[in-house]
């Protein structure tokens, strides 16, 4: 984490840890009344509730846990349990179309 | 001997040890919850049309436990920011919420579950289908304040507020006349099944964290007097870990509890 290092950075850092969670209370009021909201479509709902997850995650991660201004090795840790992440989505995508996939009969 | 790298940071990495590894371990927790994640998206898609349930769980308790995390999150911020500028009084007050909130967490999701263990779903002899909470349960009949399910109607259902539109009412069924009967516990159907995993595994993340969190803050609470920034240290590390805990939470209320 990056360290507030006077009265003023310090002050600095409690408005915006403030701000994100105000942000973070909206977005969940947000997606409440989003999903009440009588939409039909099913694809759309999830994308929004999965949009507004989203955002929030970014500003836990990014705010929170200071990733927006952390050392690169962190970065390092990260990109790679991304790339794995994504690798275990698409295998789970993949293996949902039944074309690619090879059926005992 | 003196553990290295506690406190100052290590040249190559330019972080102390503690940091590094805390990262490590959360990078191994996003695998865990993505491959749990993956199982739900499986079975979602792979139910048949109008067997996935919807409109199970009380939104706004979910929706009140959302706040309550993002509360401890914000209290674990500032408790660290308190010890960066040697305020301990603050400290001590912040993380006292983080406990509070953690348990008001675990006390409305142990509410949930016991919800979920009263509810059932009864089939009769005649092929109707009860569903609902049971009121009473005694040798000769049981009351149910609930529904009759209408299978065709069911499968239409594709958003909670649909099933929430349902009028319940209390219904006696004589016990001679059930056919089979069982409550939503993790066994009833494959959504409850990955429900209480996913959220099971969060309730014990949210119990090791506490646990983790009160140590510090209680019995480990001496450190501050001989190590303060090692003891800032292991508030910054528990804290990321508390905060992960608040993340995997968003993601999982939208998916269980609104989808």
């Amino acid at each position: 984490m990056s360290d507030p290092h006077d009265t003023h950075d310090f002050q600095k850092s409690v408005k915006r840890y403030l701000f994100v969670f105000y942000a973070l209370i909206v977005g969940t009021v947000v997606t409440v009344m989003a999903s009440r909201l009588h939409i039909n479509s099913v694809a759309l709902t999830v994308a929004i509730a999965l949009f507004i997850a989203c955002v929030k995650g970014f500003l836990v991660a990014g705010y929170f846990m200071h990733l927006i201004s952390e050392k690169k090795m962190i970065y390092g840790i990260l990109l790679t349990t991304v790339f794995f992440f994504a690798g275990l989505m698409y295998l789970t995508v993949w293996s949902m179309n039944p074309e690619s996939l090879v059926h005992i009969r | 001997m003196e553990i290295p790298y506690v406190v100052e940071p290590r040249p190559d990495t330019g972080l102390f040890n503690a940091k590094v590894g805390i990262w490590l371990f959360l990078a191994s927790e996003v695998m865990l919850f993505g491959a749990l994640f993956s199982a739900y998206i499986l079975l979602r898609v792979g139910a048949a049309p109008g067997e996935w349930p919807h409109g199970l769980l009380n939104v706004w308790l979910g929706m009140a436990n959302t706040i309550v995390l993002i509360v401890s999150s914000i209290t674990v911020v500032m408790a660290w920011a308190s010890l960066k500028f040697k305020n301990f009084s603050n400290f001590k007050k912040y993380q006292a919420v983080t406990l509070l909130c953690a348990l008001t967490f675990l006390g409305i999701k142990s509410y949930e579950y016991h919800d979920k263990f009263v509810h059932y779903e009864i089939q009769l002899n005649d092929g109707r289908v009860v569903d609902g909470h049971m009121l009473e349960n005694d040798a000769e009949k049981v009351v149910i304040h609930g529904h009759y399910v209408d299978k065709a109607e069911a499968a239409k259902v594709t958003h909670g507020w649909q099933e929430a539109e349902i009028k319940e009412i209390e219904i006696p069924v004589k016990k001679s006349d059930i056919k089979y009967m069982e409550n939503y516990g993790p066994r009833h159907n494959t959504y409850t099944a990955i429900y209480f995993t996913l959220t099971g595994l969060h309730a014990l993340h949210v119990i090791g964290g506490a646990l983790v969190i009160g140590f510090i803050w209680g019995p480990g609470a001496g450190m501050w007097k001989t190590d303060p920034e090692r003891y800032t240290n292991r508030i910054e590390i528990s804290g990321l870990f508390w905060h992960f805990v608040d993340l995997v939470w968003i993601f999982l209320f939208p998916v269980l509890y609104l989808l």
